[in-house]
């Protein structure tokens, strides 16, 4: 049988000693988990490592860590393909607790102190209006199959781990909670979704503090997309309810789209003004309050300038693709249809690929 | 001293059930779990959960199923009350926002399974437990008057000197800090025992801890050798692969291709009641029939695969990710394996055990519902009905009586047990040895198939292991989630699940639902109709028998 090293991340928080790497070696068969390689240590050689489990089968989302530093399940994942991205030099598979997330012990983090805490923030109950029926609520079976996604969250934390912007802001809401705030703002049976999304929109934490880095996606072991559930909410509070954010969310989101219908591209000196204000900054069509936000960005654009990121043509004249027309009519295209479809990866169709069946399967039914 | 009217151990669904219906009757509830609530097992149920919701169905219908599928061991004054509760306890689920399967009309649709007359299991996709269960949980955050201990491991339920229910001693696991509780009543709902057998397809937390702390305090436990053999496991690691497969029309084939169903169940073939379909594979492996590696397979590619993505999703992940398979596109080979306990602590239809103030619901009880064998989607709709049921009577039981003040001698006691444990010196057996020597025992002597020398030598063993077990010592002495320390704890409890499972199964001397004793290969109504109980009287197992309460369904001969 091969031979694995799995290199442990240890901390003793009873000991006054800082955290340190310990190194062990098991004999298991490939396909096993690296969950399995490291129970076989803690039965056979040190009972004292800390780490959380139970259900061994991806569901109870107890034994998140960070695997050669991606987080995922260790159940999930087996040590032939954690062995194939071993994170350290010898070979070794390193493994270590969660990020953004404080250690408790070993591989033990405080989800509470975090995760459950955003959970809590996003108010991670239904709110349907009135009593309810005598019987079910009646609502498309594609608006249950939609939030099914959101729904098959178990709350292993690796997209908290993950995310990106939550190292830079810890009170981000995070890509967890968000996805758990489109379940219920996709559930037909839920009253609240305005306010639900006004709240998630104006907080400067909230929708638009993702940056699109994609990784919780990449981690999520159950393919909840976070992301995707983020974007959502985006497209909601933008499209369905028209709400204008302090973040300017809607303002930016409308801005890049009206840019990329007149120039084919992006005109990144005509985004900041059109972001914050009403239209182009040239024709004075900025808003006042929005000026003061331009001043502040003045230095950042004049280091752009003085390092020669853009030059002053190229910030005032942007070219237009040659075939722009192109761009309007697939524009057109889609501003003419009755309802926003959406792709959700959550279906797979006969074919088999997700991408084929756009046209046939979207989450069309949540629309109302 | 924390004190609650009602002390919920466990956090799956019939304690999270029990703990919101006694909060709805204004009582202080404190729910205790050694895991985050929503880490417990009942995510695991895949399929579904039974109800004769539809117009054209009938609870009778249901109810007779339940019956039947029990091989007429089920108590059926309390099936009655499940199948008649189980439509408005769909219906309360889906009003808090469970996502539900729809039909095209928007409303609730169905999918069949084992040993049920009629289409009646009501799902999400596949992860209707794992959806129920977060459910509730947004229900537990709502209510914050429910007080939650999260990772908190319960080592002994307390009596007070009239023997009545006080309370329970606890260790936060988190900071190793041990707390006495003090409760006018206490609802046990810290599900089965599945671990003492490996493979399982049981989380690691399913080592019977409620059980043999109500074993050991004197309650009576029932139905222990009714121990439920999955049709669909992996080989190997025993993961689990839904009963909602066969549902959606997957087959079952042996290594010769041949769909074998046909010649044990001709009438409901793949879909006939679990004990059935797993004796039909067990005998198909022990004859030859099946593949090298002990295994039959299950072909879902039958099924459209938009339907398989939609509705089975989770078991395409299994496949893929624990057996390397696509289901979608080949058979997967599967086996019998270790699943449920139908038996338990021995309750009356509102969870009451004979320990008064002691409650209990979920797979850690017995009513008996499922009797002999439990079909599939009805433990959901078990730690539901019994859960509230248990959670409004121990509500309106603590209405009535004053707080306990159960003495510090009993932490103490516990304190010093588990000082005893952590100071030990090594010299006998690591834990995990012992566990499983205790694992294959089980799954080799009391499985599908039993016989009185293999349940004689199971018991020796059983018992070796228990002396071996006073002597195990822990690599961990710290306090900070000593997980070691647990490891130890539930050892002791799972050997306790052990020994009465194995004494039951010796006792009975005929082959009833889940229990075949290969030479008593007949049913035997005339002398085994009743329950058979253990229960620890000055220490040791004593067994004792309890008739089978028949309402309106006289046994018959039972064929699929």
């Amino acid at each position: 049988m091969p031979d694995y090293t799995l290199k442990i991340r240890r901390y003793d928080p009873e000991s006054s000693g800082p955290a340190y790497w310990q190194d062990f070696d098991v004999d298991l068969p490939p396909e096993r988990s690296v969950l399995d390689g490291i129970l076989k240590v803690k039965n056979e050689n040190d009972g004292s490592i800390g780490i959380r489990c139970s259900c061994q089968a991806a569901i109870c989302g107890s034994c998140a860590v960070k695997i050669n530093g991606v987080s995922a399940l260790a159940c999930n994942t087996k040590l032939s393909e954690a062995s194939a991205h071993a994170g350290a030099v010898d070979g070794a598979i390193v493994v270590e607790p969660m990020g953004n997330m404080p250690v408790l012990k070993d591989l033990i983090v405080d989800m509470d102190a975090v995760h459950w805490k955003k959970i809590q923030r996003v108010v991670p109950w239904l709110l349907p209006e009135g009593d309810p029926p005598e019987r079910e609520y009646v609502v498309p079976a594609e608006a249950m199959i939609d939030v099914t996604q959101a729904m098959a969250c178990i709350q292993c934390g690796a997209c908290v781990s993950a995310c990106l912007s939550l190292e830079v802001d810890p009170d981000f809401i995070g890509p967890a909670a968000l996805a758990k705030a489109y379940r219920f703002v996709g559930d037909p049976r839920d009253s609240h979704s305005e306010a639900r999304l006004r709240d998630l929109a104006e907080d400067p934490h909230g929708i638009y503090d993702c940056t699109h880095c994609f990784a919780c996606i990449e981690v999520c072991p159950k393919g909840v997309a976070p992301m995707d559930q983020i974007m959502r909410l985006r497209r909601r509070a933008t499209g369905d309810y028209e709400i204008k954010d302090a973040n300017n969310g809607y303002g930016h989101e409308h801005g890049f789209v009206k840019i990329v219908e007149r120039w084919g591209t992006l005109h990144e000196a005509q985004l900041l003004p059109r972001s914050f204000g009403e239209g182009s900054l040239v024709k004075g069509q900025t808003k006042p309050a929005a000026v003061m936000q331009l001043i502040q960005a003045l230095p950042t654009a004049l280091r752009g300038l003085r390092r020669r990121k853009v030059t002053l043509r190229k910030a005032l004249f942007h070219p237009k693709l040659p075939d722009q027309k192109q761009v309007r009519r697939i524009f057109r295209e889609i501003e003419t249809k009755e309802e926003r479809l959406e792709l959700n990866l959550y279906f797979v169709d006969e074919g088999g690929g997700a991408a084929e069946k756009e046209p046939a399967m979207g989450d069309a039914g949540a629309e109302r | 001293m924390p004190q609650h009217d009602v002390l919920v151990i466990g956090a799956g669904l019939a304690g999270q059930r029990a703990a919101l219906a006694a909060a709805e009757e204004g009582v202080s509830v404190g729910i205790i779990s050694k895991v985050h609530p929503v880490r417990s097992h009942s995510n695991a149920a895949q399929g579904g959960i039974n109800a004769a919701l539809d117009p054209e169905d009938s609870w009778e219908s249901h109810a007779f199923d339940t019956v039947k599928g029990s091989d007429y061991l089920g108590d059926q004054d309390a099936i009655e009350i499940m199948c008649r509760e189980a439509p408005q306890e769909v219906l309360d689920l889906e009003h808090l926002g469970v996502t539900f399967h729809r039909n095209e009309e928007g409303r609730l649709g169905t999918r069949a399974f084992g040993g049920a007359s009629a289409a009646r299991t009501y799902y999400v996709a596949d992860i209707t437990g794992q959806a129920i269960l977060h459910v509730l949980y947004e229900q537990l955050m709502k209510h914050s008057q429910v007080y939650r201990y999260e990772e908190w491991f319960t080592t002994a339920i307390v009596l007070d000197e009239s023997g009545a229910c006080a309370g329970a001693v606890t260790r936060n696991i988190r900071d190793g800090s041990m707390e006495l509780f003090s409760a006018k009543t206490v609802i046990l709902a810290c599900g089965g025992n599945g671990q003492i057998y490996n493979p399982t397809t049981n989380a690691l937390i399913c080592t019977g801890d409620g059980i043999a702390m109500a074993y050991r305090v004197g309650a009576p436990l029932m139905d222990m050798e009714m121990v439920q053999y999955h049709p669909t496991t992996l080989a190997g690691n025993g993961l689990l692969i839904t009963e909602g497969a066969r549902g959606e029309g997957a087959h079952l084939y042996n290594a010769k291709g041949e769909r074998f169903m046909e010649r044990y169940a001709p009438n409901k073939l793949e879909l006939a009641s679990r004990d059935v379909v797993s004796r039909a594979e067990q005998t198909e492996i022990d004859e030859g029939r099946g593949f090298p590696d002990g295994t039959i397979s299950l072909d879902i590619t039958v099924v459209p695969r938009k339907r398989i993505h939609e509705a089975l999703r989770e078991i395409v992940n299994v496949g893929r990710d624990f057996a390397g398979v696509d289901i979608t596109r080949a058979p997967i080979h599967v086996k019998p394996g270790n699943h449920y306990v139908m038996g338990g602590i021995k309750t009356d239809s509102d969870g009451a055990t004979t320990v008064p103030g002691l409650y209990a619901a979920g797979e850690v009880a017995c009513v008996s519902v499922h009797g002999g064998n439990r079909l599939g989607a009805n433990s959901l709709l078990d730690t539901l009905v019994f859960g509230r049921r248990a959670g409004r009577h121990a509500a309106s039981r603590s209405h009535e009586i004053a707080m306990p003040h159960p003495s510090g001698a009993h932490l103490a006691e516990e304190e010093r047990m588990v000082a005893a444990v952590v100071g030990r010196e090594r010299g006998g057996r690591r834990v995990s040895e012992i566990k499983a020597e205790l694992g294959r025992t089980m799954d080799k002597h009391v499985a599908v198939f039993r016989d009185r020398d293999g349940l004689r030598r199971a018991l020796r063993i059983v018992r070796r292991l228990k002396e071996q077990a006073t002597t195990v010592a822990i690599d961990d002495k710290g306090t900070i989630f000593n997980q070691d320390l647990l490891g130890a704890l539930e050892l002791g409890f799972m050997l306790d699940n052990a020994e009465c499972v194995v004494l039951s199964a010796l006792e009975r001397k005929e082959s009833r639902g889940a229990h075949y004793r290969t030479d008593f290969p007949e049913r035997d109504d005339e002398a085994w109709l009743k329950h058979i109980e253990v229960a620890r009287i000055g220490g040791d197992p004593v067994i004792s028998y309890s008739g089978v309460t028949m309402t309106r369904w006289e046994p018959q001969e039972r064929r699929y």
